[in-house]
């Protein structure tokens, strides 16, 4: 799947402002501003980004608890993002969701999910409605190597295939869930071969090339389009931080982290490929570079400066109170 | 008009909701039944209860969906359908398994349009059994609105005959948030949940109230088949001379706290008759209403009927007298009123 070059140069930018988000985050975490618990996408952007790259507005994704990326690849508002995130009265959700429930369902957003494999059946969901309906739109459900084992995944695959729904699980296989080793608790070890004895394509792809996660992907979101049916993909990637900010990591080598970050960063693997294949030039990659840092530094200090909810809104939105 | 049985009344509902809006699906195990069975027959069972039967003839499979055992994968899917434009009404067989579903209702259903900042709803009903009666012993006897009902952003009916349950239904297929559907078993073909229910569709709100009798010495609150054995026993009183109100709330959540709290202003005796629990039931739920509100009207302490706090058991003497029971019900009644519950049996 061919990309021009200003495809390639929005999928840098978005990548970008992704790993400019978080790495925000995790600054601005120590000052104790930001309330609740975070969980980190560093390492794994071109995930979202490149399967969000085949969807449109009408597409739905559900994300999982480390879904600031997948939101905003999605199409998520930034500063509402920031916003939401420090809990103030204009983010996403009026402060009522926070990173783990951040949502826009009028971007196909069903929401970052505080439960674990929660989102493969709600995007199952997504899709029987477009195919009820006939909307020829499509679902993916992001999730990690820790949801592979929820039984209530397993569920979900099976009925995609009964029914042929145009849904994509997308297993973002980080090597950890939580602190657990993926080895340790996959007990074939193999994401997508599992999934294949459910009746549908399964293919395993290195989580660090964004183009092979498009192609991968486009394949998959094609094929959902067309009618053929839901497919697998379990991406290999790497997470950057902890499972949560805060989260030491001891049960990981220096050399592995240091690694990750030298020879697996899909950031920098992308912009490598971009210069080599003469698609961009350093100096335009570095140009966007700076446009990410003023976007998340003015997106910051717009929520640092926002107003909390008013308690007296405390039960807006629901439906019984007593 | 014309009579109806709590069974038929619920499938003519859901026929009528589905004639009515093409976004309505039906999604569950066993609830168009038998498919791809060796005998090739298709809708021949209308699941396990056979409430649904004839929907699938009505409307095809692809809105009345069988769905394998797999009771967390379908209420998400039912969820997400919810969250996208359909209006799925998934049927859990049993409320019991509520625990093989319980995150899709608790953590998603329940708080999407909250926690989405109000920018979305899910437009879910899911109908389920409760009680016991049906020698159906401990993991298929249980009435677990009361779990439901602590729940915020789901909102919880109980319905005890026909006429209500139609209403209800369409109401509850009609709201914008998730509903949780509460079926007697024990009422489907109760003779008394039979009832005259008009030709055409219509629809009860939620949160009124309905008086099954009206009365001056003692307000009874009762829910579902408590209701009938509720009636029972004030037609009963009213012959040794003792006026009882029968109050059925119809929805747990929201709960028509005025109905009660007039009733019991008037009488200043409270009953409740409830099949839930022992303990942090709906029974309890509703004595703390009164007492932090009507205290002062009160002429004698709240009386609470409940079962034992006991999994409902298998035989059929010990499940009589696990379910509150005629009886007990006059005795509390009798003891609000300072009388002799001996007298019930009287």
């Amino acid at each position: 799947m061919a990309l021009s070059k200003s495809q390639l140069l929005e999928a840098y930018r978005r990548m970008r402002t992704i790993r400019e988000f978080e790495e925000n985050i995790h600054r601005e975490n120590t000052t104790g501003e930001i309330p609740g618990f975070l969980h980190l996408y560093c390492g794994q952007e071109a995930n979202a980004v490149a399967v969000c790259m085949h969807l449109e507005d009408t597409d739905y994704i559900a994300s999982n608890h480390r879904g600031h990326g997948h939101c905003l690849a999605k199409g998520a508002d930034v500063e509402g993002m920031m916003l939401e995130l420090y809990g103030k009265a204009d983010g996403l959700c009026k402060g009522r969701g926070g990173s783990m429930h951040i949502a826009d369902v009028s971007r196909g957003i069903l929401g970052a999910n505080g439960i674990v494999g929660a989102g493969a059946p709600l995007a199952a969901g997504a899709a029987l409605t477009a195919k009820t309906l006939g909307t020829g739109g499509v679902a993916v459900s992001f999730q990690g190597d820790g949801a592979s084992n929820e039984g209530y995944v397993f569920e979900a695959i099976n009925m995609a295939v009964m029914w042929q729904l145009p849904v994509i699980f997308y297993f973002e296989n980080n090597g950890y869930g939580e602190f657990t080793g993926h080895d340790h608790v996959v007990g074939s070890k193999d994401i997508a071969g599992r999934a294949a004895g459910f009746g549908l394509p399964a293919v395993k792809i290195d989580g660090t090339d964004f183009f092979e996660i498009h192609e991968a992907s486009g394949e998959a979101v094609q094929r959902a389009r067309a009618g053929k049916g839901p497919t697998v993909i379990e991406a290999v990637a790497v997470r950057f931080y902890g499972h949560y900010e805060g989260d030491p990591q001891a049960y990981r080598s220096k050399e592995e982290l240091a690694d990750v970050r030298q020879n697996r960063d899909c950031l920098k693997i992308l912009r490598q490929k971009l210069i080599a294949g003469k698609k961009a030039s350093a100096r335009e990659l570095d140009a966007i570079d700076r446009e990410a840092v003023d976007l998340i530094n003015a997106c910051r200090e717009t929520a640092k400066s926002a107003a909390y909810p008013e308690a007296s809104t405390l039960t807006d939105n629901t439906y019984v109170s007593y | 008009m014309a009579e109806m049985a709590m069974r038929a009344a619920i499938n003519l509902a859901l026929r009528e909701e589905m004639r009515r809006d093409e976004r309505v699906i039906m999604i569950g195990t066993d609830i168009a039944g038998g498919a791809q069975g060796s005998s090739g027959a298709e809708d021949v069972a209308g699941g396990v209860l056979g409430i649904t039967k004839g929907l699938l003839s009505e409307f095809g499979a692809g809105r009345v969906i069988d769905t394998p055992i797999s009771e967390m994968g379908y209420m998400g899917v039912a969820v997400g359908a919810a969250a996208t434009g359909l209006r799925p009404v998934a049927e859990l067989m049993f409320i019991d398994f509520i625990g093989c579903c319980g995150d899709m209702l608790l953590n998603q259903a329940a708080k999407i349009r909250y926690m989405f900042g109000g920018k979305s709803t899910c437009p879910l009903v899911v109908r389920t059994t409760i009680g016991a009666g049906a020698n159906a012993a401990a993991q298929h006897s249980q009435s677990l609105y009361h779990w439901v009902t602590a729940v915020p952003g789901l909102k919880v009916v109980v319905p005890s005959n026909a006429y209500d349950a139609r209403g209800l239904l369409a109401t509850a297929i009609r709201d914008d948030d998730p509903v949780i559907f509460c079926e007697h078993k024990a009422l489907y073909d109760f003779p008394a949940a039979a009832v005259e229910i008009p030709d055409a569709s219509y629809t009860i709100p939620f949160g009124e109230a309905n008086f099954v009798t009206e009365g001056t010495d003692v307000t009874v609150v009762a829910l579902g088949l408590m209701t009938h054995i509720a009636a029972g026993v004030a037609a009963a009183l009213s012959g040794k001379g003792i006026s009882v109100e029968v109050i059925d709330p119809r929805t747990t959540s929201p709960l028509d706290e005025e109905s009660i709290l007039e009733s019991v202003a008037s009488t200043g005796r409270l009953v409740i008759v409830d099949e839930s629990a022992a303990r942090c039931g709906f029974g309890q739920d509703v004595a703390a209403l009164v007492a932090e509100r009507a205290f002062h009207a009160l002429k004698a302490p709240i009386k609470v009927v409940t079962p034992p706090h006991c999994p409902t058991p298998f035989s059929p003497p010990l499940e009589q007298a696990w379910i509150p029971s005629g009886e007990r019900v006059a005795g509390a009644i009798l003891e609000t009123m300072g009388l002799d519950p001996a007298l019930a049996a009287a």
